[in-house]
């Protein structure tokens, strides 16, 4: 997916881009309002990362200037208390907020629940045997079926489908999928993995348990 | 600062009271100049028939054979006489000798072709005399005859008491025509100051524009002191604002760099002790990043509560889109949000309400175990309208309910979640500052807290 950052913070930005690269994901970096639409003008996004504070001006401008003929979806980034700052920037035409610091899993789902709501316009599908599944629409489709997985199970397969062939450890998907829980054990992945290995029978893809390492998905 | 009582007098109390001491003294002094008027002419009226009376006697003087003789005119008593019943006294005499009339009768020193007057005490009464001098030719020597006339003042004061009290009258009407003129004018002078403030009465809490009615000049300096001060008002309203905006940006920008790139580390180091203290560093960026916000909606609501907007507020819709705002955090812990709503409507200021109805679901998501529902229900009844958060989480255990509420206390199942404890305490006093309350209960089994947000229903 391909990420557009409107972000002055360099150091905020690049951890982003790194963070969200992590997931495959490719971001644009720009610091400034002027450099946001010159990176609109040559590019496609599939969604836009707003900060509010820019040094060029407010990002909410950006955002009433651009909403009759920007298709792309905006989350807006804001650290202002939810109080005054959030209406403000709905009622510009933002599709959802997040406050800073940010949770990736969070801003992750609210991506997937705005995309989802703009009727997905990503096309990052991932094949996975003979089923297809777009981490980012949260669908995994099979023979014109769409397979019902829940948003733990979907981050779950989203790390396997991304790290096909490579073995996981349970400590790396622990992180992955409960960032910060506390009295999350190493169980709960026994139990989630489960689950997947359940759901994707009969797709065309399997789950190994590597004895003492991790997980490994193949096809 | 001199004078407490009547600091606090009103204007126009100020106002009718000094225009009516002043209307006071101007009718006693005007009825007192009436009465010296009316006293001194009636007193000159008798003068002058006294002169004319005393006169008419003097110009019957005669000399006959070497006496002096007189007859006294009818004409001379009649004249005393229209003026009033009052007695008369006389006395003609030469010198010592007295001629005829009361030889008692005292008058003042008599001078040639001149009548003297004199106020003076006889038999027991007040009475006005004029003496008059003439020179009668007896025996070819010139003897001054001298004619005293005394009356009583019974009819002058009469007249004058008669004139006095009519004065008086007057006097009175004018003093009561004149106060309520006076109080009538005041509040009417007072009239635009009254409009003025029953025009900032009726404004809205935040509307800080400048007043624009036009008013008599002498209002003109407080228009243009309340306008400036609202400038300033509002000016330091936007700077306040502004610098807590700056200052959550300066704050949160770096907690998010620093959370970012230790979640980027997570994922990089391999040994557990080190990603232990990497979530260590997360958790606690959370926790200052949640109690900042907290902090700032507590503040908010307490500024707004002091003056609360207020508008219908559809409760299901609200309901609804704090549900939606909620539902990814949610499903981080696949967590159902399973909405119940019956119409219902409360009056409020919708911000405020939705904080609170956040805050709470908040709370109920953060506490409840995965894979499990928060029930978000509506109900109408009995003149509340009611908004109830259901989880299936630990409850809240022992901890009673005002304890709950109070500012950064937390419930006693809380191990290893990250909140600041405002988050009841904010949602709390939003319900109180609309006439409402919270009301928390907890399942006796433990499974499951539920808390209800009542307001008065509209």
């Amino acid at each position: 997916m391909r990420f557009l950052l409107v972000e002055d913070n360099a150091e905020l930005a690049e951890a982003v881009v790194q963070r969200l690269g992590l997931d495959g994901h490719a971001v644009d970096h720009a610091g400034t309002l002027g450099a946001a639409e010159d990176c609109l003008a040559v590019a496609d996004y599939d969604l836009i990362l707003l900060d509010v504070m820019l040094p060029d001006g407010d990002g909410r401008e950006f955002l009433s200037h651009h909403r009759d003929h920007l298709e792309t979806p905006v989350i807006v980034l804001t650290a202002r208390s939810q109080i005054s700052d959030r209406v403000g920037a709905l009622d510009q035409g933002a599709d959802d907020y997040i406050t800073k610091p940010f949770d990736f899993s969070e801003l992750e789902a609210r991506c997937r629940a705005v995309l989802r709501r703009r009727g997905g316009a990503a096309k990052n599908e991932i094949t996975l045997g003979e089923a297809v599944f777009d981490p980012m629409a949260g669908t995994l489709r099979h023979g014109g079926q769409v397979l019902d997985l829940r948003n733990r199970e979907l981050r779950l397969l989203e790390v396997f489908a991304r790290a096909q062939g490579q073995i996981l450890s349970k400590g790396q998907l622990l992180d992955r999928l409960f960032s910060l829980e506390a009295d999350v054990t190493e169980n709960a992945i026994e139990v989630y993995v489960g689950r997947l290995r359940k759901k994707l029978d009969g797709v065309g893809v399997r789950i190994e348990t590597v004895r003492g390492l991790g997980y490994r998905m193949d096809t | 600062m001199s004078g407490g009582v009547s600091e606090r007098w009103s204007i126009a109390r100020r106002l009718t009271l000094f225009l009516a001491a002043m209307v006071a003294i101007l009718a006693l002094v005007s009825w007192y100049m009436v009465t010296s008027f009316a006293r001194e002419a009636a007193g000159r009226t008798q003068d002058n028939i006294l002169a004319a009376s005393a006169t008419s006697i003097a110009e019957t003087l005669r000399s006959e054979g070497g006496e002096i003789r007189l007859e006294l005119p009818y004409s001379a008593f009649s004249m005393l006489g229209a003026l009033s019943e009052d007695r008369v006294f006389y006395r003609v005499a030469v010198g010592d000798e007295v001629l005829t009339g009361y030889g008692d009768l005292e008058g003042p020193e008599a001078t040639s072709g001149e009548a003297r007057f004199a106020t003076l005490p006889y038999r027991d009464v007040t009475v006005r005399a004029v003496s008059l001098q003439r020179i009668i030719q007896r025996d070819g020597a010139a003897v001054p005859v001298t004619v005293t006339l005394a009356q009583t003042r019974d009819g002058v004061q009469t007249i004058a008491a008669g004139l006095s009290r009519q004065a008086a009258v007057l006097s009175g009407m004018v003093f009561v025509l004149a106060v309520g003129i006076a109080a009538f004018a005041v509040r009417a002078s007072l009239r635009p100051l009254n409009t003025m403030a029953q025009h900032l009465a009726t404004r809205g809490p935040s509307d800080l524009r400048p007043l624009r009615r036009q008013g008599p000049p002498e209002l003109m300096p407080l228009v243009r002191a309340l306008n400036r001060l609202m400038e300033r008002l509002g000016g330091s309203l936007r700077r306040s604002e502004d610098f807590i905006a700056e200052a959550a940006h300066r704050v949160r920008t770096p907690l998010a760099v620093v959370r970012a790139q230790a979640e980027i580390a997570l994922h990089s180091v391999e040994e557990e002790s080190q990603k232990q203290t990497l979530r260590r560093v997360i958790r606690a960026v959370d926790e200052s990043s949640r109690s900042a916000s907290q902090l700032l909606d507590h503040a908010m609501v307490s500024f707004r509560a002091d003056d609360l907007t207020r508008e219908r507020l559809d409760l299901p819709a609200l309901v609804g889109d704090v549900a939606e705002a909620l539902r990814p955090t949610a499903q981080m812990k696949d967590i159902d949000i399973a909405l119940d709503m019956a119409p219902a409507h409360a009056e409020g200021d919708e911000i405020l309400i939705q904080n609170a109805l956040r805050n709470v679901l908040d709370n109920a998501i953060k506490y409840s175990p995965a894979e499990t529902v928060v029930t978000l229900s509506v109900r109408n009844g009995g003149g509340e309208a009611q908004v109830m958060v259901r989880d299936q989480g630990p409850g809240f255990g022992q901890a009673s309910a005002t304890q709950l509420t109070e500012r950064f206390r937390r419930g006693d199942q809380v191990e290893g979640v990250v909140g600041s404890g405002l988050g009841l305490t904010i949602a709390d006093e939003v319900l109180r500052a609309h006439g409402g309350r919270l009301d928390l209960t907890s399942n006796e089994e433990g499974a499951g807290a539920c808390v209800s947000l009542i307001l008065p229903a509209a």
